[in-house]
């Protein structure tokens, strides 16, 4: 018995591919399995190749598969296209409605099973993903009434008999493969798992519910992909505690109008990716420059200009960092997982309100769009923090004068009033100012006023839990490996293989990338024997970073893909060899 | 802590000396805003002044009231963030033509459908004064500038009309000299409940010699001395804006009747958001979590 398989279907996009793949991964998560999606998918609506790969396993998995066990074919393409993932135990079931060629050149099992022919007969063509679905219970070994309360649960409000049929469907292609299958125990049969309930969200549900759990209340968005579903989520959800998602008309609204709304008070943000991110540099230097709190999640995706809009890259570290012209302090998070997702993106509404910064939480479309098994949320761990907000108890003061909003403190901070509040009248710009908010351009204020701004985040490496996630367990390393965002999970099961052939690896996975880490990645550096920075670029952007902060330029080297796909273990294993 | 309860215009003076030139149209902006401000029965606490770049966007900072000036063309998406924060917020949007009509347009047209309870207050020089004197999308054509020495070619933008045609629910035209008409304009635009657009003539005197206030004086027509005319008669404000090349004073157009942006969102708090308490409650967060099992 296998402990983990990877299942993928494919088709042409808008024929239901996605909802094959949900119904599948949804069942097997009420089992206890742990999954890990990705979705391979292209920017249009009907047409074109699309896959869903899932991989599934009694244990926590963190990164697409090498290969493939099953492999769903809804078109010839879907075989041409993945067939070679495939290994010599795995199974090909194809669609008889296509006419499907095996290829020559594989040892894996084929099987045409007639999907549509089923679900027509049954009433709807549509169904044919049902049938596939029921054909993989076959093959690995499946109780289909697992599906029932998944298919009541999408089926349902359309009536009993719409969930009946899909049933049957389910039950005939279950039938209908065991036949073709044989006696016996399939190899591909997974073992029981766990019957534990558990989360199975995108990067961005967890992400969006984080922002809920920090108590934001306006999200001014605009659609992009990969990053909609925050908006989406949150549309259905801010209105039961008040608030609302505002759809603007460009991405600069957006950044500008959550400004206000953190001036006006309360909670507010915006999500993009890379081409709203660019619109907003501008508003990004203003919450900069005023002290205003911001957050913005950027999902990264294939860049430049339009790039690879639905593909993963991990392009737009350099630009988050120090986007926007002049100079500000700003913080950049990068969550690796759905769960670090949620919890960062708490932590992020707490150092935009405690620092008076904006706060940029990176991700990346392997995250953000990629559906996983996630670990219980802790409620308890969050906490909301506003840090210096007066609202109310300023002494009055008879003269007119202005509340000192920017006052020059110690740490950089300064009280921070919101309109409304009797005594705390005070200007706000963009242009330099003094301690009161109205514009100055005396060197010395302007020097004061510099300082204690960039003076802020000097400390929050210090402070931030966790800036680095390290699983080194080595003194001497015979290789450091270190990435950001979504590349964890792969660099972790590298790790392992490289272990197994007695090779000493480290990782660490940079979750704090600005203001930057330093004396906490540094004595990991300092020890290893190489040292390789792995990412989703061309130019090794996260590698200049480190070694901009910590030296080594010699002793760091870099592991990059910017092919749009996400990186797999096998693509590190060999890379780390290389480098070795 | 003791709040004022009233205030005089004299309560929403600050010590901030403006740098416009001498003569400026904004300064009687300014003190048509403090008046309508303290007749309408704001305290300083309550107004928020939000203003774009320009000269007329220094605006926020030479009111004694909360102000922030933020970047060029996007005073509007500040502000309305801002009433959405908290609704018990009386805001002012306000920059020039510049700001409004050629980098912030995109904002203009859609904080206009969008009908969010503020007052937007243009001062439209017709020109980029503190650049120098360039054209503006309200220049008028043939008008000669440093951008345009033989004259504007492009067809000058009509703000009113703009914004009658895309459903703001109250639509006023002023002129910075005309003190009286143009505060009690104000306090109608914030008596409005929804967004409301004031365009003031308010003439530079640097660079523009052509739209000068004698020029305003000899060419603007007040609807008051137009006949029974009713703003609430959307054709007839197209027609009257047509027959007199956009040159009127007064309420051109007000819907009474449409709801604003707040009024329509679904669940929206009817307390001030920034009054609420930001704890969700393990009890809530349980059933968002158990949605995704």
């Amino acid at each position: 018995m296998a402990e983990q398989l990877s299942w993928k279907v494919g088709g042409q996009q808008g024929e239901g591919i996605e909802s094959t793949g949900e119904i599948f991964s949804m069942a097997l998560n009420r089992l206890g399995y742990y999954l890990y999606g990705y979705r391979h998918f292209s920017s249009r609506i009907k047409g074109g190749h699309t896959n869903n790969k899932i991989r599934v396993s009694t244990k926590k998995v963190s990164s697409v598969a090498d290969d493939l066990d099953i492999l769903v074919a809804f078109d010839q393409e879907t075989i041409d296209v993945n067939y070679r993932e495939l290994h010599a135990n795995g199974i090909i079931i194809a669609d008889t409605k296509f006419k499907p060629v095996k290829p020559e050149d594989t040892e894996a099992g084929f099987y045409a099973v007639p999907f549509t022919e089923m679900a027509t007969e049954l009433g709807t063509s549509l169904m044919k993903n049902m049938v596939a679905v029921g054909a993989t219970c076959a093959i690995i070994d499946l109780d289909v009434s697992v599906f029932l309360g998944v298919v009541e649960e999408i089926f349902g409000r359309k009536g009993e008999t719409v969930v009946q049929k899909n049933m049957e469907a389910i039950q005939q292609g279950y039938k209908y493969m065991k036949d073709q299958l044989g006696d016996g125990t399939s190899s591909l049969a997974l073992p029981p798992a766990d019957g534990q309930k558990r989360m199975f969200m995108i990067g961005n549900d967890a992400i969006a519910l984080g922002a809920l759990a920090a108590g934001v209340r306006l999200m001014a968005a605009y659609p992009i992909t990969p990053a909609s579903e925050i908006m989406e989520y949150l549309i259905k959800k801010l209105p039961k505690v008040g608030g609302t998602v505002i759809q603007t008309e460009d991405e600069i609204a957006a950044a500008t109008m959550a400004i206000g709304a953190n001036y006006g008070g309360i909670r507010s943000f915006t999500a993009s990716a890379g081409p709203g991110l660019s619109l907003m540099m501008e508003a990004i230097g203003l919450s900069g420059m005023t002290e205003t709190p911001l957050v913005v999640v950027d999902t990264q995706r294939g860049g430049p200009s339009t790039g690879l809009p639905t593909k993963q890259e991990q392009s737009d570290l350099m630009a988050m960092i120090y986007g926007t012209h002049g100079e500000i302090p700003k913080v950049v998070i990068a969550p690796g997982t759905a769960e670090e997702g949620f919890y960062d993106t708490v932590e992020a509404f707490n150092i935009a309100e405690e620092y008076q910064v904006p706060v940029i939480v990176l991700s990346d479309l392997q995250l953000s769009l990629g559906k996983h098994t996630v670990e219980p949320l802790d409620y308890s761990q969050v906490s909301i923090r506003r840090g210096k907000l007066v609202k109310e108890g300023i002494e009055p003061r008879e003269d007119k004068s202005y509340f000192k909003r920017y006052e020059v403190t110690e740490d950089g901070v300064s009280p921070r009033v919101v309109p409304g509040v009797t005594g705390g009248i005070h200007h706000v710009t963009g242009v330099e100012h003094d301690e009161t908010g109205k514009p100055s351009e005396s060197p010395a204020n302007r020097k004061a006023q510099m300082d204690k701004r960039m003076r802020k985040i000097e400390a929050l490496p210090h402070v931030f839990p966790n800036p680095v996630y390290k699983n080194a367990t080595h003194e001497e390393a015979d290789l450091l490996l270190i990435g950001f965002n979504s590349t964890g999970g792969a660099i972790e099961e590298a790790m392992e293989r490289l272990e197994s052939e007695g090779i000493k690896v480290n990782h660490a996975r940079i979750r704090l990338v600005h203001p930057f880490p330093t004396e906490d990645i540094l004595p990991l550096i300092e020890s290893a024997k190489r040292v390789a920075v792995v990412e989703n670029n061309a130019t090794g952007q996260l590698a200049s970073i480190i070694k901009m902060n910590a030296g080594y330029p010699q002793k760091i080297k870099s592991i990059l893909k910017y092919d749009g796909n996400p990186f797999q273990p096998h693509h590190i294993v060999e890379s780390s060899k290389e480098l070795i | 802590m003791a709040t004022a309860t009233t205030a005089t215009f004299k309560d929403f003076r600050n010590s901030v000396k403006p740098n416009w030139c001498p003569g400026c149209g904004d300064f009687s902006v300014q003190a048509a805003i403090q008046r309508a401000a303290a007749n309408v029965g704001l305290t300083p606490e309550k107004l928020a002044v939000i203003s774009g770049i320009g000269c007329s966007g220094r605006i926020s900072g030479y009111i004694n009231s909360y102000g922030l000036h933020g970047i060029h063309g996007r005073a509007l998406p500040i502000a309305q963030g801002v009433k959405m924060a908290n609704k018990d917020l009386t805001v002012i949007a306000s920059g020039g033509d510049g700001d409004g009509f050629a980098i912030g347009m995109g904002h203009t047209i859609h904080a206009m459908r969008r009908n969010i309870d503020l007052t937007y207050i243009v001062m439209d020089n017709q020109i980029y004064g503190l650049t120098k004197g360039q054209t503006s999308p309200r220049s008028a054509a043939g008008f000669k500038t440093k951008s345009t020495p033989l004259g504007a070619i492009e067809q000058t933008l009509s703000p009113m009309q703009l914004a009658v045609t895309t459903g703001a629910t109250f639509v006023a035209q002023s002129f910075s000299t005309d003190l009286k008409d143009l505060t009690a304009i104000i306090e109608a635009g914030i008596n409005h409940k929804g967004f409301s657009i004031i365009n003031v003539f308010s003439p530079c005197v640097t660079y523009n010699k052509v739209n000068t206030y004698d020029w305003f004086k000899e060419n603007l027509t007040k609807l008051s001395t137009i006949e029974g005319y009713d703003p609430s008669d959307r054709q007839a404000a197209m027609n009257t804006l047509m027959q007199h090349n956009d040159l009127v004073t007064g309420i051109i157009y007000q819907d009474t009747e449409r709801p604003s942006y707040q009024e329509l969102v679904e669940g929206y708090a009817e307390t001030p958001l920034a009054d609420a308490d930001l704890d969700l409650g393990e009890e809530t967060f349980k059933q968002l979590v158990e949605e995704f099992m």
